[in-house]
């Protein structure tokens, strides 16, 4: 199909619009609380009313403000609210009725809340907006465009100088620089190379890239042809966690559909390019986001790391040159390509360029998925975009990356939110997870919760992460049930030292995080619970007395 | 082949390109603790005991998996490492329950040689005793999950020396398993040629021809390197 | 003055007092150079105060044993836990992987299961002691400061730290000496 086949599509689909749209959002968070029935009530609505002619009920993607879900937005200028909230399948009649001047007393969301103001959309600019499941909509929203750009009228190298100028980096969180793995990757000799997206989202409280798979699964996967494209590459795989079916199930429609307009496939745009996308689901293995190891998954094998080098830019899938970057970081290569590497590195700060999408969760007032420009203060996210803790709470520590980040004190809320900054608090920058905590929060369960979860994630591979988090985990049962003593506290950090420098891979490195933040910040607390030794201040004491047995 | 000069504590030595540090170290006399390297098959890094310091980099690097480079500046002992040798070596022994006393690898066993050659006089950690059992429907050999450090050379050897692929992980973490086919009683398997491969490349007393006691179970794994050398290389050499 | 050394045999099978007195002659000399002054092979019946070095033989099983276990250490200036079943737990830690009932389990096969004559479990308030809920090496229960592992230790490697202890050393094994099993 040529450019122009694909306008005249678009312009016949924009056409077919209605004056007043409902958008319905039909991400997973809100299908939870009944969006579809939701959806379905409020066209049936639509019918009942007779406004068939002038409002359109549509699907859509995350408005991100998960936490006042369900959440209907309405375009259109007889509008008197443009955003409803906690909707129930029930507020069906009162919305419609509001659309002609009707009463409503549906809870009104106001989009001008600093949760949206203070966001800047480049990654999640569709999100709530267009229709997950019609690719006219992505179109009309621009999509393949900059797909058609880099095929008709850009060099190879020229497609890899853009990223790099753009000095994107990647967003799965160890913060490569974008570029310089696609240039890798693109001077790897080889005649067989491989683009694979990394959508095995694990950490605790995150959810970003689900929402961008649901809500725009086109975006990513232009992102995925201009990346092969680049580094010259004809095959793709989607990796995604099996606990995501919504995300897998557009992805799967997203793939049909531009296949059948020849966006996918053999002779984009009518050029020598071809590019197939493959979707691998993940059975649930949170170590499968480690890149080594989603390999090895994606080829059938037991999804365990391996040490590297050689990295997969050099051999990784079957061996062949491989470059894999996260959902978020192939979502914001048409942005980058559509507006200039100039533009985007014009964004953020000196180190870290572009937004960063967050989940932001725990105690906080505004919950859901918020994007902002790298180099934020800390202290703008949870205090005006997430309006502080819930009633009575104060914020004590924000934890960013999940289970290989840390726990970032309150007094350092005015930390710029960029890669170089947040380690070095102890943290990371990670894939994407804030989850704020008031001072109700015991911070040694905090890291007894994440440790719990590394032992249980550990691939059992290497010992350090294995046995090395059983006992950490260990350790801290000990110290939080008041059975640990000082001795017990330096095996502890003996042990975060030992797993983070001799662990195979990422997560085993990083498993320690939790624990060497909140010690860092919050050695106190793990003092108040430590027990006197009984006998000497050299003895561990940890024997539990018998009760009477009788079999 | 292009031959590279490196430097391995201190002594500067030269080396065939492609090989590994831990080759280079064993050609020179250097000597590196090891658990899940076994001559004749492929390296995973999985035990970490063979890290190395290797200048220019920060991190800790196996000396299994890590290829040789010209005017390498590698370190094989150092109070850090010597440190989390012994670490690793006492996390294993508080991970399954190795009995030594009652165990038939008894004088025998790589883990227990490891242990009083790295200096561990006693464990820090607490023992976890964990619940595992002793697979004996076998005809000939015998499973101990008791013994088992997950060094996978058994699943290795099964299935790139023998072919046979009955051996296998399942589980995650600390519940990993060795098992046989889909997690059936060994005895139950299929796809075992009964070559005893397995039982000749464990390290500890996790596998055993059945019928050996307290300390009998020696294990013949230099047969290993034999046998690919006689395939690969057709060299018959003792 | 010469050291005072005890001995003592906790959750054990006494064979490391056996490899002890398998040192044969060196117990002559032994005797001109320390004061045995508690010990399963002596007949005293309470543990002293200011003993300078106690070997513990056996694993810490019982409430007897834990009671004992730190009755010496307030009263020893050097605890050595001597051979595996101090050092591991060993065989009779073997109990603990059967999980929270073990007890109730060990003492039903022992004295029910495997019975013919006169079933049950032997109980005498104040006599017979409770076993614990997992039986645990003796650094687990008290700190100690030197290990001599084996099972048994042999004679040999006894008299080496012996031999260090007595002529004022730091105790230290190193290589096939530190041997478990």
């Amino acid at each position: 199909m040529q450019l122009d086949d694909l306008n005249a599509l678009v312009a016949k689909h924009v056409g077919a619009r209605k004056k007043i749209v409902l958008r319905t959002c039909m991400s997973a968070g809100c299908m939870s609380s009944q969006a579809d029935v939701i959806k379905k009530n409020l066209e049936a609505e639509v019918k009942a009313q007779g406004l068939e002619a002038d409002v359109e009920v549509r699907r859509v993607g995350c408005m991100g403000f998960c936490g006042q879900g369900p959440l209907i937005g309405v375009d259109g200028l007889s509008a008197k609210e443009k955003l409803f909230e906690f909707v129930k399948p029930t507020d069906a009649p009162a919305i419609v009725g509001s659309l002609k001047g009707g009463a409503c007393d549906v809870q009104a969301g106001n989009p001008d809340h600093p949760f949206f103001a203070k966001q800047m959309r480049i990654v999640r600019a569709n999100g709530g907006i267009v229709d997950p499941e019609r690719i006219e909509d992505y179109l009309a929203a621009g999509g393949y465009q900059a797909l058609h750009q880099v095929l008709t009228e850009m060099q190879l190298a020229g497609v890899v100088e853009e990223i790099t100028k753009s000095g994107l980096r990647g967003r799965g969180g160890a913060g490569f620089l974008t570029g310089l793995k696609w240039g890798t990757v693109a001077k790897s000799a080889g005649a067989k190379k491989y683009v694979v997206c990394n959508g095995d989202e694990g950490d605790p409280g995150a959810f970003m890239d689900r929402s961008v798979l649901e809500s725009d699964p086109h975006l990513v996967l232009e992102g995925m042809a201009i990346a092969a494209y680049a580094v010259g590459a004809d095959q793709g795989f989607l990796y995604v966690r099996a606990e995501y079916p919504l995300a897998i199930a557009r992805l799967q429609t997203a793939i049909k559909q531009a296949k059948q307009l020849g966006l996918l496939g053999g002779g984009i745009f009518e050029s020598p390019f071809n590019f197939n996308v493959d979707i691998r689901i993940g059975a649930g293995a949170f170590v499968c986001g480690e890149e080594t190891a989603l390999m090895a998954s994606v080829e059938g094998k037991r999804g365990t790391p391996r040490p590297r080098p050689p990295f997969p830019a050099e051999s990784g899938l079957w061996g062949c040159p491989t470059l894999i970057n996260n959902v978020e970081t192939f979502a914001n290569i048409t942005a980058i390509i559509n507006r200039g590497g100039a533009w985007y590195a014009g964004i953020g700060t000196e180190k870290s360029k572009g937004t960063k999408v967050f989940a932001l969760t725990g105690k906080i007032r505004n919950n859901g998925l918020i994007e902002v420009p790298m180099g934020i203060p800390l202290r703008q996210i949870v205090e005006e975009m997430g309006g502080g803790a819930p009633a009575g709470g104060q914020i004590k520590s924000v934890q960013t990356g999940g289970p290989s980040g840390g726990c970032i004190p309150a007094a350092y809320l005015d930390t710029p939110v960029d890669y170089e900054s947040l380690t070095k608090l102890g943290s990371i920058m990670g894939s994407g997870g804030m989850v704020v905590m008031d001072d109700a929060t015991n911070m040694v369960e905090i890291a007894k919760f994440y440790m719990e979860f590394c032992m249980e994630e550990s691939c059992g591979k290497c010992i350090p992460c294995r046995t090395g988090t059983a006992q950490m985990f260990h350790l801290l049962e000990k110290i939080t049930q008041r059975r640990g003593t000082a001795r017990d506290l330096a095996k502890l950090e003996e042990l975060c030292d030992m797993v983070r420098h001799t662990s195979l891979c990422g997560l085993g490195q990083t498993a320690p995080n939790p624990v060497a933040s909140t010690l860092k910040f919050f050695r106190a607390e793990y003092e108040a619970l430590l027990q006197p030794d009984p006998h000497g201040p050299r003895a561990n004491g940890s024997v539990k007395t018998a009760e009477a047995v009788t079999p | 082949m292009a031959a590279k000069t490196l430097i391995i504590d201190g002594k500067e030595v030269s080396a065939e390109e492609g090989a590994t540090v831990l080759q280079v170290a064993r050609d020179n006399g250097v000597k590196l603790p090891t658990l899940c390297h076994l001559e004749g098959v492929y390296d995973v890094g999985a035990c970490r005991l063979c890290l190395v310091e290797i200048a220019g980099t920060t991190k800790l690097l196996p000396a299994c998996t890590t290829k040789i480079s010209e005017g390498m500046r590698i370190t094989t002992d150092s109070d850090r490492l010597r440190k989390y040798r012994r670490m690793t070596i006492e996390l294993l022994f508080a991970e399954r329950n190795h009995v030594c006393a009652v165990c038939v690898s008894n004088g025998h066993c790589e883990l227990q040689t490891l242990a009083y050659s790295l200096g561990m006089d006693h464990v820090r950690y607490d023992y976890i005793f964990p619940k595992w059992n002793v697979d004996l429907t076998h005809r000939m050999f015998g499973m101990d999950h008791n013994r088992c450090i997950l060094c996978t050379r058994c699943v290795r050897v099964c299935w790139h020396i023998e072919g046979a692929g009955t051996k296998n992980v399942a589980g995650r973490g600390a519940t990993s398993k060795i098992i046989s086919d889909l997690n059936q009683p060994w005895g139950d398997s299929e796809s075992c040629t009964e070559c005893g491969k397995c039982v000749m490349a464990c390290p500890t007393g996790a596998l055993f021809n059945k019928g050996t006691t307290t300390g009998e179970m020696e294990h013949d794994r230099d047969k290993l390197e034999f046998i690919v050398n006689a395939r690969e290389k057709q060299q018959w050499l003792p | 003055m010469k050291l005072r050394v005890a001995t003592v045999w906790l959750g054990g099978c006494s064979g490391c007092h056996m490899s002890f007195l398998d040192m044969d002659e060196y117990l002559i000399e032994l005797a001109g150079l320390i004061d045995l002054v508690y010990s399963p092979v002596i007949d005293v019946k309470e543990f002293p105060d200011q003993v300078d070095v106690c070997l513990i033989e056996g694993a810490v099983c019982n409430e007897d044993n834990l009671e004992i276990l730190r009755k010496i250490r307030e009263r020893t200036r050097v605890l050595v836990s001597f051979g595996d079943c101090a050092v591991t737990g060993n065989v009779p830690a073997m109990r603990n992987p059967f999980g929270d009932d073990n007890r109730t389990d060990v003492l039903q096969r022992a004295y029910i299961d495997n019975t013919q004559d006169n079933p049950g479990v032997p109980k005498a308030d104040g006599i017979v002691p409770q076993l614990l809920e997992r039986v645990v090496p003796v650094h687990e229960a008290v700190y100690v400061e030197y290990f001599l592992p084996g099972c048994p230790p042999p004679a040999a490697r006894i008299q080496e730290i012996l031999g260090q202890i007595v002529t004022g050393q730091t105790p230290k094994l190193t290589g096939p000496q530190l041997k478990f099993g």
